[in-house]
């Protein structure tokens, strides 16, 4: 029996491999044909690339993430693979055992997908839309803010500080993320702020 | 890190002392490799437990848990009493030489000013002689009995070898082996690098730790230089840049400060922020102070900010204590003075100490709210998980909301590494679900809140009506927008003031760095040491041209380091005197008789001649600190305290209980075993594993396949005492809470002698919690206590007490 393989097939197969090019060469018999089927198609194929950085601990290695789908091209991505990056001065290509799993914590059983409210006295979440959580976040600032906010201690000096509002930032974010964070909770008066430098 | 990773190679002797960079650290760790092999370069360990960085060490000395300090100090009186010092470094480029005014003393482990009743030091004496001229004097000759020099030999005098052993448990021989290892780097073409982490930082004199081994390095001529340093190997990929941004109580990005209520006006805060040199000809780079300022408020308020309203000085809230550290807010929320949280990528259930007051006070909230990728134990406090977290979610009447964010994976920006590298990094995949950027949602959050106030009107609207926010998407700045606003940019054209008709500075022109920071309005600026990464030549940090020039490690074409560029901080003192490489064959930068050249940007004007101008151009001294002044709250030289729960009382200061200055809540008071507390006999401590990272990969199949169980670590010797079987169940408690886990009986961990006493040493890693795949643990908090670090209140996670039995397993409801 004779296989067909399109060029797309064949590559995905061979990963373009001297495997590949032999059977190509010689054509198949049925035992070739079986040691193809078997051959796991290089998941590699007709991915794209981006370079990005670990997101664990401040060696900061490089990895690239390969993804079925191209965001550049306004298209889903989904994530099939990371690797360290051969290019990178620091880790050479290299990744650690946390490294080394780290599609694994993007498609983690534990990410959230939606909105979620746990009312007072409740035993569980459910389920809200972003606008409904986003007016209870801004009204319920709102209401302290106005009620709480300290305009001047007691000698009367102007100290324009909120102290019963607080918030934690987040250390694996990016920089850009974390001055837009700084500027919008700067802005109100918090001076409970920290990160996880602290600990 | 004030060197880079891939500067580790240079080394010739690396210690790792208050980290474990083989299993946290694992890709960085393999510069040290590196230079072990390519360069015949010596590894020491010093840890309580032998781990997986001793297990390749050429020299392993184990150490009780909370006593670095007497070691360090110890290491230094060695340096001092066997000439183990780089005199031509020490004499011009510290303050050894500096006088001390009369006044100032230490005795009994106290320094001059000690106020019991306040836990607190008046610290006025603590400063230089200042000398008619204005400037501070110094002693050339080192005669001077006030003299920095002779304040530290007299110091560090009492941590002899055999006080170190009493105090540390390290037997005489193995510190001896270290400290001769260690001073044969005192050579001007030997160079010892210091690698650490939270094993240091945990501690109630954390920051004391690293000033230490800081002291040792100055000592020893090896900051400045290639292949020296002292190297915070940190924790999460974007601690340093959180840091670098003030996101903490008391900063605004750049290491400014957020102003006290001791300062209601610009003027008096500037009052203090001079900066005038202390030796003549000084650069005091800090004299720019109010241009940064100013370029940061311009950044923030834009128009709204201006030279008649003292640069909106008015918007920016005024301290009325220290900080706001995240142990305050746990107390105040306990308390019940906090209504509203956020956690922004942020499990403080498990990452503060003290559970049981940690839940306490969450559920004293009226919200919570939760933004992460992950579900955590914060989020889920209120949920019952049996003995892992017994409560009764009816009681609790915090509202949670729990928003989806996106993770590294999914997003566009910069991080910056510990060698200070801002790296961009593109993403790869879609959001799962309804996922979004946190910068969306703090866009969100702004824009609402600003409506509201529109509306409605309300207190003191100023500062959020007027926030710059200026994006093309208000409701979603990019990563270019904001990353060019902290890089900063010309506001108005600039003329030069010697000729009106010459173009200085182009309005709306990308700054090329933080020298083009002005102080008149006319520029803006987020973050001053970030300037130089988005400049009109475009996005510096994405650079990935990675070659190396003399194969030297730097990479300078690689990303971009703040400050401009610069990947070895204090180069300058990698020359003697007079600009000359004290190894040639590690040559950084040198003076080429008109300028400083090199593989490395010069720290140091680039015209300045080496005679001059000192290498420590921040300082006032123009040099660096052996002795710090007043500028730590718990003294100008270390000083061996014990943990605040300890086995032993303070060999050296019998009567000072912990940290003297740390600051303590009256009701935690009751919570800390006492000293030598037979109830609580062993010395635990908290510690990392390679597969896993904090609390987050307990959420990842895989790491949770590699180490799916929570357990502790002791040594054979107290199994046996104990009767505890490998591989069998204990429970280990302190006085604030307990845990149920299976025993892992090692050689690595030995019984220690402590002051005569037999300590036994307890291990437990932090990584498991009641959410995640992996099976469901006690957070390890549930034992530490709530206390932190006198300066920068960083909690006491490594040092503790606890007792320890077999147990049958926890009971599972």
């Amino acid at each position: 029996m004779n296989m067909e393989l399109s060029r797309r097939t064949f590559l995905k197969t061979s990963g373009a491999g001297i495997a590949g090019t032999t059977l190509g060469a010689f054509g198949f018999s049925e035992a070739e044909a079986a040691v193809a089927a078997a051959v796991k198609p290089f998941h590699l194929v007709n991915t794209t690339e981006a370079r990005n950085t670990c997101t664990y601990c401040s060696v900061a290695c490089g990895i690239i993430i390969y993804s079925k789908g191209d965001l550049r091209k306004g298209e889903k991505a989904d994530i099939v693979h990371i690797e360290g990056d051969a290019d990178h001065p620091t880790n050479r290509g290299t990744l650690c055992p946390k490294g080394s799993a780290l599609r694994d914590i993007v498609k983690s059983q534990t990410r959230l997908t939606q909105p979620m409210l746990r009312k007072a006295g409740s035993d569980k979440f459910e389920a809200v839309s972003w606008d409904v959580a986003l007016d209870k976040i801004a009204r319920a600032m709102k209401d302290d803010r106005d009620a709480n906010f300290v305009a001047t201690n007691a000698d009367g000096v102007t100290v324009n500080r909120w102290l019963t509002t607080g918030f934690l930032a987040a250390s694996a974010t990016t920089n850009e993320t974390a001055f837009a964070t700084y500027k919008v909770v700067r802005s109100t008066g918090i001076l409970a702020f920290d990160n996880q430098a602290r600990v | 890190m004030t060197n880079a990773w891939t500067d580790i190679k240079n080394t010739d002797l690396v210690v790792i002392m208050g980290g474990n960079a083989a299993e946290a650290h694992p890709c960085g760790f393999k510069w040290v490799t590196e230079a072990k092999a390519t360069r015949g370069a010596k590894l020491i360990v010093v840890d309580p437990r032998y781990n997986r960085s001793a297990a390749v060490a050429d020299f392993y000395a184990p150490i009780r848990q909370g006593s670095d300090i007497a070691f360090l100090m110890g290491l230094i009186n060695y340096c001092i009493s066997h000439d183990k010092v780089q005199w031509d470094y020490v004499k011009p480029f510290t303050n050894a030489t500096f006088v001390v005014r009369e006044g100032y003393a230490y005795q009994d482990g106290l320094f001059t000013g000690y106020d019991e009743s306040k836990r607190d030091y008046v610290r006025d004496t603590w400063e230089y002689e200042i000398g008619p001229d204005g400037y501070a004097v110094v002693d050339e000759t080192l005669q001077n009995p006030r003299c920095v020099w002779n304040l530290l030999k007299e110091h560090v005098a009492i941590y002899m070898p055999d006080m170190v052993e009493r105090i540390c448990g390290t037997p005489k021989d193995a510190f001896l082996k270290v400290a001769e290892m260690v001073g044969e780097c005192s050579t001007p073409t030997k160079t010892m690098t210091s690698m650490y982490a939270l094993g240091w930082t945990q501690h109630s004199k954390g920051a004391q730790n690293i000033r230490g081994m800081a002291m040792l390095q100055l000592i020893l001529g090896n900051i400045g230089v290639r292949g020296g340093g002292m190297n915070a190997l940190r924790g999460h990929s974007n601690i340093q840049g959180l840091t670098d941004l003030g996101l903490m109580s008391n900063l605004i990005p750049g290491y400014l400060n957020i102003p006290t209520q001791k300062e209601p006006d610009f003027t008096t805060y500037m009052s203090t922020r001079a900066f005038k040199p202390l030796r003549p000809n000084q650069t005091s780079y800090w004299q720019n102070y109010r241009k940064f300022f100013v370029s940061f408020m311009k950044s923030m308020y834009g128009s709204a900010a201006t030279k008649e309203n003292d640069w909106a000085y008015s918007y920016l809230p005024k301290l009325d204590v220290a900080s706001y550290d995240v142990l305050r807010v746990f107390e105040m929320m306990k308390q019940g003075k906090v209504n509203l949280y956020f956690c922004q990528g942020f499990n403080p259930l498990q990452a503060f100490p003290d559970k049981g007051k940690l839940a306490a006070g969450l559920a004293k909230l009226k919200m919570l709210v939760i933004m992460d990728p992950l579900q955590t134990e914060t989020a889920r406090f209120w949920e019952d998980h049996g003995t892992f977290n017994k409560v009764n979610p009816a009681d609790i009447q915090t509202e949670v909301i729990q928003l989806p964010t996106t993770c590294f994976a999914e997003d566009e920006g910069s991080l910056v590494n510990s060698g200070r590298w801002l790296q961009w990094h593109w993403p790869g995949g879609s959001p799962p679900g309804e996922a979004k950027t946190d910068i969306w949602i703090m866009a969100q959050i702004h824009l609402r809140l600003k409506e509201l106030y529109k509306k409605e009107g309300g207190t003191f609207p100023d500062p959020i009506v007027n926030l710059n926010w200026s994006y093309k998407d208000p409701g979603e700045p990019t990563p270019e927008e904001l990353a060019r606003e902290m890089n900063g940019s010309v506001l108005v054209d600039v003329f030069d003031p010697a000729d009106p008709t010459k173009k200085v500075l182009e309005a709306g022109k990308q700054l090329s760095g933080f020298g083009q920071m002005r102080d008149d309005g006319t520029t803006a600026g987020g973050c001053w040491i970030f300037s130089g990464c988005w400049t009109e030549a475009g996005n510096m940090m994405a650079r990935r041209d990675n070659s190396d020039p003399g194969d030297a490690g730097m990479f300078l074409k690689w990303s971009f380091a703040w400050p401009a560029n610069r990947r070895i901080l204090y180069n300058r003192a990698s020359c003697d005197l007079d600009g000359k490489p004290w190894d040639p064959s590690r040559k950084l930068i040198e003076w080429d008789g008109t300028k400083w050249t090199g593989y490395d940007v010069p720290d140091i004007p680039p015209t300045a001649k080496p005679r001059d101008v000192g290498p420590f151009i921040m300082n006032p001294e123009g040099t660096s600190r052996l002795w710090v002044r007043k500028m730590m709250r718990d003294g100008p030289f270390p000083v061996h305290y014990e943990p605040f729960e300890s086995p032993v009382a303070n060999v050296i200061a019998p009567k000072v209980r912990g940290n003297p200055v740390a600051r303590v809540f009256p009701d935690d008071w009751k919570t800390f075993a006492d000293i030598g507390d037979p109830a609580y006999p062993y010395a635990g401590t908290s510690y990392r594993l390679t597969e896993h990272f904090h609390y987050w990969t307990k959420n990842n199949h895989v790491n949770s396949v590699l180490q799916p169980e929570q357990f502790v670590e002791i040594s054979e010797e107290l199994a046996k005492e104990k009767g505890i079987a490998l591989g069998g169940w204990v429970r280990v408690w302190s006085k604030r809470g307990e845990l149920y886990a299976k025993a892992v009986v090692t050689k690595r961990i030995k019984p220690m002698t402590i002051d005569g006493k037999t300590v036994h040493i307890v291990g437990v890693p932090i990584h498991w919690g009641f959410v995640g795949a992996a099976r469901k643990g006690f957070t390890a908090n549930t034992l530490t206590p709530f206390v932190g670090d006198a300066n920068i209140e960083t909690p006491e996670f490594k040092a503790f007490m606890v007792n320890i039995e077999p147990s049958t397993g926890p009971v599972v409801a």
